[in-house]
């Protein structure tokens, strides 16, 4: 593996990009914002002035247009990358999503593929109100076909990033906004961490993967195993340094098709779990882990399955850090499933 | 100052329903050989007349004139008139064999055959069209199996798609025939997405897309027009304007009082309204379009005007709607009829060698459909098995599928 250089989340995706477009002559990106000025968030920066504007370059205001555009791409064999500005926009992109790139495989038996990767900037944390916070992983994890991932530090971004461009799925990749420029722990009133000062993120300039379907202990321990992914992976690491419970964090990263293995040896060996996530908390994706802990470690539970998640509420704009599920909510959470 | 009188919704008719005769006019057609035929490299905006006009070619003696009048030798022709026929006879018999209940669901295109074959003849073999489910035609005239289609239909064991679709809705990828969706317009801007990734890789090949008048009104329509234009992707855009959309008039989705063609002028699209009915004018077009879209100048949008002839699919009765005589009285008459009567006038085709062919395509199908009907129909359950339904959901099967098959087994 070649050297690695501190990155922060978004040089670590643009090098991500970078190396695939270097590779894969196939691949192309695009987006709103995406070309000359290089994203919103400048995930891309650069990478139109390396590699020319008809390899990465801006798109008209229109997600179904985005993905369209990105299916039939793939079905004449490029390796779309698409970026959506904010999660928050891709509704519009639903029935190209879910009734064509997502099935494009099945019900052609074969003979087109979809394989694309649409790149979006996902959950709160940030002050962007209901528009540009929210997070929807739930709507894709439903959809058979669909791979959904989402990443929770630098290196993981890179390596989850480059294993989505080449895999032949479409893939929803979906990145907590909040943590492109530091491990965001929850405490919004204390001084951002830089990524500089977090072993994951030192990251190797080259090629390089992260499996998908593989799940990852952030932090082992024995109390309780938290089942959780993106921005609170950190939240629930603060938890457990704050309430100095032995918790054993599982970063989900592939959140459909999902490591379910790492999910039950955990699980089976602290006999405790508490999900968390940010999303809103009703049919949310923490419904599924839940459901999948009952089937597959019934025996093995000590106590009720948790739930700590975003309230049933649209993302709100000034009361942010009472919705967002903090490190104080998730140590209640593991308090409550050591209970019993 | 006086009150205005009170507002009041206005909600477009057809100008027949049943029991009554349909007043034609709406159509405003040009007579044949009246429309111009712009050159290749004019812009956009200078097609606004034509996107308003009707570009036809033949006359009512079967005469072909005008400026699109295309140089076709008297041999394409009769290749075209082969695939229509075909297209049709193979329409009839799969309504048969729907009612016999070997078939689950079907969709014909009576009436249409022009539009697809015609425009088939204009492309190049390996262009890529993004059909809707009434393109038949574009498979008869690329030369696909019969039997392969008919196993598709009958969802059985040689089931090209595994039984995963409704019938009618084919992928052909070697054909150049993209995997019909059942939602509609979503091949929009997937076409259009093809196009570009042909441009991107400097290749030659182009795309074709398809939408009936009624579709036009989904976003997925105008989104593409708009990518179309954006990066002057060589793609073509058909709309079929075929009157109705189910029960629903063309004026629902919006014609009333203006042509789809002139969708595309406001996107800075060229832009025609062709007589979908004459073969000649299809095919200049189309060719019109191919040659522009080849050539770097930009995508072309062509609305044919044209008369669904038969019911929306097997699922609906149009006499409930519609004058039960309208295609009868449609001023646009039936494409088979208007290019037989035009090579029987130029002394290339003979009422005898129409019975002859007529006769050789009836038996070409039977023989197809008793063939395909030998590898089972859904009716007797030899379908493929319960197993595959797993697969092709991903490119390789997760776990929980792998779970899940299991679980089916077991219960089996």
């Amino acid at each position: 593996m070649s050297a690695t250089t501190p990155m922060t989340m978004i040089q670590a995706l643009r090098s991500a990009m970078d190396v695939m477009l270097e590779r894969d002559p196939n691949v192309v990106i695009f987006g709103e914002d995406v070309g000359y000025f290089g994203g919103v968030f400048r995930c891309t920066e650069g990478l139109q002035k390396k590699y020319g504007n008809s390899r990465v370059f801006d798109a008209p205001i229109s997600e179904s247009g985005i993905v369209g555009v990105a299916v039939g791409m793939g079905a004449y064999g490029l390796r779309p990358v698409a970026e959506i500005q904010f999660a928050d926009y891709v509704y519009p992109a639903t029935d190209q999503i879910v009734s064509e790139a997502a099935r494009l495989r099945y019900r052609s038996a074969g003979e087109f593929i979809a394989p694309l990767t649409i790149r979006m900037p996902c959950g709160g944390g940030i002050y962007g109100g209901q528009t540009h916070s929210q997070s929807p992983e739930a709507f894709f994890t439903h959809v058979c076909g669909l791979r959904t991932v989402m990443p929770s530090n630098p290196y993981d971004a890179k390596g989850l990033l480059i294993a989505a461009i080449e895999n032949d799925d479409p893939v929803i990749f979906l990145e907590p906004k909040r943590l492109y420029n530091g491990p965001f722990d929850g405490h919004h009133d204390r001084p951002v961490t830089a990524w500089s000062k977090h072993p994951l993120g030192a990251v190797p300039e080259g090629y390089y993967t992260v499996p998908l379907e593989s799940a990852s202990v952030y932090r082992p321990g024995n109390a309780l195993t938290v089942l959780t992914y993106g921005t609170m992976v950190h939240v629930a690491a603060a938890a457990a340094q704050e309430s100095g419970i032995d918790a054993e964090i599982i970063d989900l990263r592939s959140l459909w098709p999902l490591d379910l293995d790492t999910i039950v040896n955990s699980v089976q060996k602290t006999g405790r779990c508490v999900v968390v996530h940010e999303a809103t908390r009703t049919s949310g994706f923490g419904a599924e882990l839940v459901s999948l802990v009952q089937e597959h470690c019934f025996y093995h539970l000590e106590a009720p399955i948790v739930r700590v998640a975003g309230w049933d509420t649209p993302y709100p704009h000034a009361q942010e850090w009472a919705y967002f599920p903090g490190p104080a909510r998730v140590a209640a959470g593991f308090r409550k499933a050591l209970e019993n | 100052m006086t009150q205005p009188a009170p507002l009041r919704l206005h909600v477009p008719e057809p100008t027949g329903r049943p029991g009554q005769h349909t007043d034609f006019s709406y159509l405003h057609l040009s007579p044949a050989g009246a429309a111009r035929r712009p050159p290749l490299t004019t812009q956009p905006a200078e097609t606004s007349d034509l996107a308003f006009a009707l570009v036809r070619v033949l006359d009512e003696q079967g005469h072909a004139i005008g400026p699109w009048a295309p140089d076709l030798p008297a041999e394409r022709l009769r290749f075209g008139l082969r695939a229509m026929l075909k297209t049709r006879i193979f329409d009839a018999r799969m309504l048969v064999a729907q009612r016999q209940k070997k078939i689950s669901f079907y969709i014909q295109s009576l009436g249409e055959e022009a539009v697809s074959v015609a425009h088939a003849l204009a492309l190049d073999d390996s262009d890529m069209c993004f059909p809707t489910y009434r393109q038949q035609g574009l498979l008869m005239a690329r030369g696909v199996p019969l039997v392969d289609l008919i196993c598709q239909l009958l969802s059985n064991e040689r089931d090209p798609l595994k039984g995963r679709q409704l019938p009618v809705l084919y992928s052909v990828r070697e054909a150049g025939f993209f995997s019909i969706s059942g939602n509609l317009a979503t091949q929009m801007p997937q076409a259009v997405g093809w196009a570009m990734a042909s441009a991107i890789k400097g290749d030659t090949k182009i795309a074709s897309a398809w939408i009936g008048d009624g579709s036009t009104a989904e976003a997925d329509f105008h989104t593409a027009l708009t990518f179309a234009h954006v990066y002057q992707a060589p793609v073509i855009f058909n709309v079929v304007n075929n009157q109705w959309a189910i029960s629903t008039f063309q004026a629902i989705a919006g014609g009333e009082g203006t042509t789809f063609a002139a969708r595309g002028i406001g996107a800075g699209i060229a832009s025609l309204r062709v007589d979908g009915n004459d073969f000649l004018a299809v095919y200049a077009a189309s060719r019109w379009a191919a040659d522009r879209a080849r050539n770097n100048l930009g995508p072309t949008l062509i609305e044919w005007v044209t008369y669904r002839a038969g019911a929306h699919s097997t699922s609906d009765d149009p006499t409930k709607y519609r004058p039960a005589d309208d295609w009868a009285k449609f001023p646009l008459g039936d494409p088979i009829l208007r290019l037989k009567q035009h090579l029987i006038a130029g002394g290339e085709w003979s009422e005898d060698a129409h019975a002859a062919l007529q006769q050789e395509l009836e038996a070409e199908v039977l023989a197809a459909l008793k063939e395909a009907e030998s590898f089972g129909t859904l009716a007797d359950s030899h379908v493929h098995s319960v197993a595959t339904m797993f697969e092709d959901v991903y490119q390789d099967m997760p776990p929980h599928l792998l779970r899940q098959r299991a679980e089916l087994e077991a219960t089996q």
